[in-house]
């Protein structure tokens, strides 16, 4: 029998997380490659439409691992069920999306397995018969190929946004059913919730001027709002800013906070961690002003300026209240 | 309550880094500074000592260097460290700093231990759900809120975009502690004169060897990343950027 690539689904109350349909993109590519097949697991409770959904897609199996425990997540139960199914399968790989219900429970599912887990990859490589998975380090500013050292299965996470949901082929797999190993978790989760209502709808805005930890100060943010003043649109930031309560959570773009495509994002003394861009690189246009050339926010600005915000953004301001008056 | 908080050393955010000659890390030669999730998982277990009493000891593995981590936060306020110490501890992978730290502790009983949720440089985000399972303990990543109740811990789990969630579980525990926790505080004068006599013990290598197994993981190359994107890059004087980037914005964006 080949070898297979088993993908871990996510749901949470009845709905699937997308980015499952971006790791089972990642494993058909992986497939391609090497020869081994997809299957898909999906661990939850009264969980039939959502496996039945998955099996839309071009994937040898789909289980639906099933169990009263696994109704509302908890660590301890994936571990429990989770750890019970791979040891019985013996997959070659087995793929999560690196979302925070994976960073919870992965690790330890890993461990108790006996087996690494190469975490938040953005891509893969396969030479000469070796798997090699991309990551980002030093928050982005390096790339690294790393390598299983041990026996398989080898477990690895994907970054939110690395491959394309959409690009998942679409085929007809069979469903089976698994009863899930059960264990009584020691967690107690209560509901998943949002802080009261936002004043600020970003995803309206057309323009959108964002702050990083490079303002230095919260008096300096004025220099941000004039910018935004005289492009009509509004100011944001990153989650340190926010973080110092320099403005409110609803301003935080990235993966904690809002997602936003306005016509045009300017990120001032952002870096371009991740967590940072998964938020805004939706936009049409994206200037960014950063002093250091190397920032990982260059890498995908239209249009990137290597200078001191403090010298730019006045200069900016001045430049586009002329063009504005011309017009 | 007695805390244990684990704190990484990492490069300063603002150095430029260089590769090494064997393109498998960077050049060492940086200034390096408290991983940020750190300070805020310290701050945390501090307040929390305020309010139950209790005592808070930090722990860092790394070379000579990284015990400037464990000063600080004896400065803070913690109550005494322990610095597992040898260049060999940065060459381990997550499962085996976890198993080098739970060895470290062996014999102690905390009744809360507190990381930061990933580190800044490898950034594997799994070093304190690892300890958790070395140690047979239930945990929880991503905290941003830690009540203590009478059977164990009312937590507060950040979730993905805005979301948040309340779950309870009993101590001991160990907790990943997010960035926005809380507001750090300074290290006050007389703190940093009392750090110099708090206790810091050290562990050598040999003593925790036993317990460690092969790094299952391999960094094979460490490079500059591909761009995928055609940036266009406009420098110079602040007024002639001003212009190509309005310029821009007009004729090939039309955002003016
Ligand atoms: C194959 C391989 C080779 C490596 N080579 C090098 C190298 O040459 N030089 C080098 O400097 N690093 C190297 N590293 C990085 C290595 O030291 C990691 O830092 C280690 O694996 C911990 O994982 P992490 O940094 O991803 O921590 P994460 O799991 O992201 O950290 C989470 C939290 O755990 C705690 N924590 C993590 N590490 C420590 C620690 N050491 N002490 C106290 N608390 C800690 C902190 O609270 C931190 O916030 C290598 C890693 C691997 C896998
Ligand atoms: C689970 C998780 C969720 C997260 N969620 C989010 C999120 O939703 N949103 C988010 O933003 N982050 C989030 N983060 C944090 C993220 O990883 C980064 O730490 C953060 O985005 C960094 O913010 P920054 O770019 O403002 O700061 P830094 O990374 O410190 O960058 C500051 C930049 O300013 C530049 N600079 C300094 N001075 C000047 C000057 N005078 N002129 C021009 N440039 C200057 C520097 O060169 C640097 O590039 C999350 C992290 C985790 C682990």
């Amino acid at each position: 029998m080949a070898d297979t690539i088993l993908v871990v689904a996510e749901q949470r109350e009845g709905k699937l997380n997308r980015a499952s349909f971006e790791t089972i993109a990642a494993a058909q590519s992986i497939a391609k490659e090497t020869g081994w097949q997809v299957e898909v697991v999906l661990p939850g409770s009264s969980i039939a439409a959502l496996a039945q959904e998955l099996a839309q897609k071009a994937v040898a199996r789909v289980y639906a691992l099933e169990g009263a425990s696994l109704a509302a997540y908890t660590s301890d139960a994936y571990v429990f069920a989770l750890k019970q199914f791979i040891h019985e399968k013996q997959p070659k790989l087995v793929l999560f999306p690196h979302t925070y219900q994976v960073r919870d429970f992965a690790p330890r599912l890993a461990l108790a397995l006996d087996r690494a887990l190469i975490s938040d990859s953005v891509g893969y490589k396969h030479e000469n018969g070796k798997l090699l998975l991309t990551r980002q380090m030093f928050q982005g500013k390096f790339a690294a190929d790393v390598s299983f050292a041990g026996d398989a299965p080898w477990l690895a996470t994907f970054q939110i946004g690395a491959f394309r949901g959409e690009q998942a082929e679409a085929g007809s797999a069979s469903v089976k059913n698994v009863a899930a190993a059960e264990t009584t978790p020691r967690v107690v989760p209560h509901e998943v919730f949002q802080e009261a209502k936002q004043a600020v709808d970003l995803s309206q805005a057309e323009v959108i001027v964002a702050v990083g930890r490079g303002i230095k100060e919260q008096k300096n943010l004025a220099l941000a709002e004039e910018l935004a003043k005289v492009l009509g649109g509004e100011v944001a930031a990153s989650r340190p800013i926010c973080d110092n309560g320099w403005l409110p959570l609803e301003r935080q773009i990235g993966s904690s906070g809002q997602t936003v495509a306005p016509k045009l994002y300017i990120a001032l003394g952002i870096s371009g961690a991740i967590q940072h861009i998964v938020g805004m690189k939706g936009s049409r246009t994206i200037v960014a002003i950063n002093k250091d050339p190397e920032a990982p926010i260059f890498e995908i600005a239209d249009v990137g300026v290597v200078g001191n915000l403090f010298d730019v953004v006045p200069a900016l301001t001045e430049e586009i209240k002329k063009a504005r008056a011309g017009a | 309550m007695k805390i244990l908080v684990c704190i990484k050393q990492v490069p300063q955010k603002d150095v430029p880094l260089k590769l090494n000659e064997a393109g498998t890390w960077i050049r060492e030669d940086v200034s390096y500074e408290v991983n940020e999730p750190d300070a805020y998982a310290l701050e945390e277990a501090l307040r929390q000592k305020e309010k139950h009493g209790g005592e808070v000891v930090v722990v860092t593995a790394g070379p000579a260097r990284a015990q400037q981590v464990l000063r600080e936060a004896l400065a803070k306020g913690a109550d005494r460290a322990i610095h597992l110490e040898d260049d060999k501890f940065a060459h381990l992978d997550s499962v085996n700093t976890a198993r080098a730290i739970a060895a470290a502790i062996a014999g102690e009983s905390f009744d809360l231990i507190v990381t930061g949720l990933q580190s800044d440089d490898f950034g594997a985000a799994q070093t304190g759900v690892l300890l958790a399972e070395i140690l047979g303990l239930p945990h929880a990543t991503i905290i941003i809120g830690i009540e203590k109740t009478d059977s164990g811990l009312r937590l507060k789990r950040e979730l993905e975009a805005g979301h948040y969630q309340w779950i309870e579980m009993p101590s001991p525990a160990v907790l990943t502690i997010q960035s926005g926790i809380n507001k750090l505080r300074y290290a006050s004068l007389i703190g940093i004169k009392q750090a110099k006599n708090k206790p810091l013990r050290k562990v050598a290598w040999a003593e925790v060897e036993p317990k460690l197994g092969k790094n299952l993981q391999q960094i094979e190359r460490l490079y500059v990343p591909v761009k995928q994107k055609k940036t266009e890059m406009v420098e110079g004087p602040p007024a002639e950027v001003a212009r190509k980037v309005v310029e821009y914005l007009k004729n090939s964006a039309r955002v003016l």
